[in-house]
């Protein structure tokens, strides 16, 4: 039998590059800053040969705002950075998801607040989850846990952003960033950017077009919001997305997404060498959370969630609210940049059992 | 009646939406000078617009093109982003003096030091409009405004920004200017620098800016005669009216 794997070995930064590009991206526009630089020289080295362009903006604030350009033209286009420079570029999030622009916006997380340092960390979850921006806006956001993960949600990530016309947030770290893994690319389609009506390009025959970020008068604001809700919704209603692990006859479950995910699978599957009934939640979509796969594993016998995080406690305010109080949960997290150990893990995992 | 010629009306590229503008208010002139130039170059099929914070943040609903509202000041950045994915596209933002010379200089200057091919209507009236009157960073020295009533002191809030300029200094290939609105002649002078801003863009020769000194009689508690004398007088005495860099062959009195 031949092997039809298409392997590449790269890091998850690259690995976010090359599915932007393999989905169609055709211009990136982005600000250095570290840990996101593969990415960003990625897209310089890879991008115009391909037919794209590559322009490197003043800040994050013009890139996203060049993003947004781009995007009311209908275009595929991308931008990343991380903690400090996502904080300035929310600014444009909202206004791409006020005038419901397609674009995919990635965030390589290190360890804040303030400047903070460039040690990987997941302190920017509610960042991404909850905004940034102001007024009431979602994005999709995605939470990959490997390279495969990252080429493939961010091909994906395209795909969405143009069926529901929203940004989408790809929430990567410095782990997996900097983590080089064979990356499989068959079966993932070379794609080009779809026609869209809505797109401004000079209204040559046809009636003006008019991209807007606010609204002529209070009732149409009103209206407005109630289209968005209506769509945040639909997203929440169909992209929910998750992975479990020994999930089963589980008792008690880790709940962990991205680079913590993959470190608290090997305590988890120790403590199941062990005979322990522990399971892996990993949600991959962040918003929506996976609330109805969580739901459905507090309602099968999983009496214990214990969230792994590496930030102070964040995605566990998502976890008390899927589990509806139906579930003891407890957190264990440490912010600033350290990096969890298997074995951390697992003790904790211990301790949740005794407790 | 039937045989009457018409000899002046509304620009093609204009729609019927009446202006929201207060009574002397220099936007209205503007926006029909960026009209009948859009008019001429016969561009109005291929423009794309970017709108920003302030009193002509509505003028998407005015020009008969396509139109992207920008957030405040981010209009030279969202002009780049369009008009690098559509270049053949004219692309120009319309922006006031608090939108550029405030919240905007970084874009603006990026834009200005790329020399991107966008075209840049820079109206300049000395005050924040749309949010009742506060100093602006072009606020001439003395001149009293809601933030600081007692006048603009240099020793508290420095000197007024001359934009055109400082965005000569950054993109001496490009077209820079500074007109005003104030009386007939200059509209005229200033609709002809408008072009100009326009077909340097056309020409994919570089930047172009057009800095229009403007009235605000509402916030400068002036009667809209007596705002044309202001500009006459005060704003062009700090913000001189030519093409920068100045040519010295070029200069007459």
């Amino acid at each position: 039998m031949t092997d039809m794997r298409d392997l590449t070995l790269m890091r998850g930064n690259e690995a976010v590059g090359a599915g932007a590009i393999r989905a169609g991206c055709q211009f990136f526009f982005g600000y250095p800053i570290t840990p996101q630089n593969e990415l960003f020289e990625y897209m310089a080295l890879h991008l115009p040969p391909s037919g794209g362009t590559f322009l490197q903006s003043e800040s994050e604030l013009a890139g996203i705002n060049m993003l947004f350009g781009a995007a009311a033209t209908g275009a595929r286009c991308m931008t990343s950075s991380s903690g400090p420079g996502f904080t300035l570029l929310s600014e444009g999030l909202t206004s791409l998801a006020a005038a419901q622009l397609p674009a995919v916006v990635v965030c390589v997380s290190r360890a804040g607040p303030g400047l903070g340092r460039i040690a990987s960390s997941q302190a920017d979850y509610r960042l991404a989850t909850r905004g940034g921006g102001h007024g009431d806006y979602r994005c999709l956001v995605f939470g990959p846990a490997g390279a495969q993960e990252l080429f493939e949600l961010t091909h994906l990530a395209f795909e969405l952003a143009d069926q529901y016309r929203n940004p989408v947030i790809i929430l990567s770290d410095a782990i997996l960033g900097q983590m080089m893994e064979p990356v499989d690319s068959a079966g993932v389609p070379q794609q080009t950017a779809p026609e869209k009506a809505w797109a401004v390009r000079g209204k040559g025959d046809q009636p003006r077009k008019v991209i807007k970020v606010a609204p002529h008068t209070d009732e149409e604001l009103i209206a407005w919001n109630r289209e968005l809700k209506a769509k945040y919704e639909r997203m929440e209603e169909q992209e929910q997305r998750h992975e479990a692990v020994f999930a089963d006859d589980a008792r008690l479950a880790v709940v962990a997404f991205g680079s913590s995910a993959r470190i608290a699978l090997d305590a988890v599957q120790r403590a199941r060498q062990e005979g322990m009934p522990v399971g892996l939640f990993r949600p991959i979509s962040l918003y929506p959370y996976p609330e109805k796969a969580l739901g459905d594993l507090v309602r099968s016998g999983v009496r214990r969630l214990l969230v792994v995080e590496a930030n102070n406690g964040q995605m566990v305010e998502d976890v008390r609210l899927a589990a509806c109080g139906k579930a003891e949960i407890r957190h264990y997290g440490i912010g600033g940049g350290h990096i969890f150990s298997p074995d951390e893990i697992y003790s904790e995992i211990l301790r949740s059992c005794r407790a | 009646m039937q045989d009457m010629e018409i000899v002046y009306q509304k620009p093609d590229a204009m729609t019927d939406i009446p202006f929201p503008y207060c009574p002397g208010c220099s936007h209205g002139t503007i926006h029909r000078l960026v009209a009948e130039v859009m008019d001429e170059l016969d561009i109005t099929r291929r423009a794309i617009g970017v709108t920003s914070a302030g009193c002509s943040v509505r003028n998407w609903r005015q020009f008969d093109c396509d139109m992207v509202m920008a957030l405040h000041g981010r209009g030279p950045a969202v002009a780049t982003g369009i008009k690098r994915a559509r270049p053949e596209a004219v692309v120009f933002t319309y922006q006031g003096d608090g939108d550029m010379a405030a919240i905007g200089t970084g874009e603006i200057v990026h834009a200005a030091g790329r020399c991107e091919r966008i075209t840049v209507v820079y109206v300049n009236n000395g005050v924040f409009g749309a949010t009742g009157g506060q100093q602006a960073p072009t606020t001439l020295i003395g001149q009293a405004t809601t933030s600081y009533p007692a006048g603009r002191d240099p020793k508290e809030s420095g000197h007024p920004l001359r934009m055109a300029e400082m965005l000569s200094v950054i993109a001496p290939e490009s077209f820079i200017a500074r007109v005003s609105v104030h009386d007939g002649p200059h509209i005229l002078k200033a609709k002809k620098a408008i072009r100009k801003a326009f077909a340097v863009q056309m020409e994919n020769r570089g930047f172009g800016m057009v800095e229009i000194l403007a009235a605000c009689p509402t916030n400068w508690r002036l009667d809209p005669l007596r705002s044309m004398e202001k500009i006459k007088s005060d704003m062009m005495a700090y913000y001189p009216l030519g093409e920068f860099p100045v040519r010295r062959k070029e200069t007459r009195s």
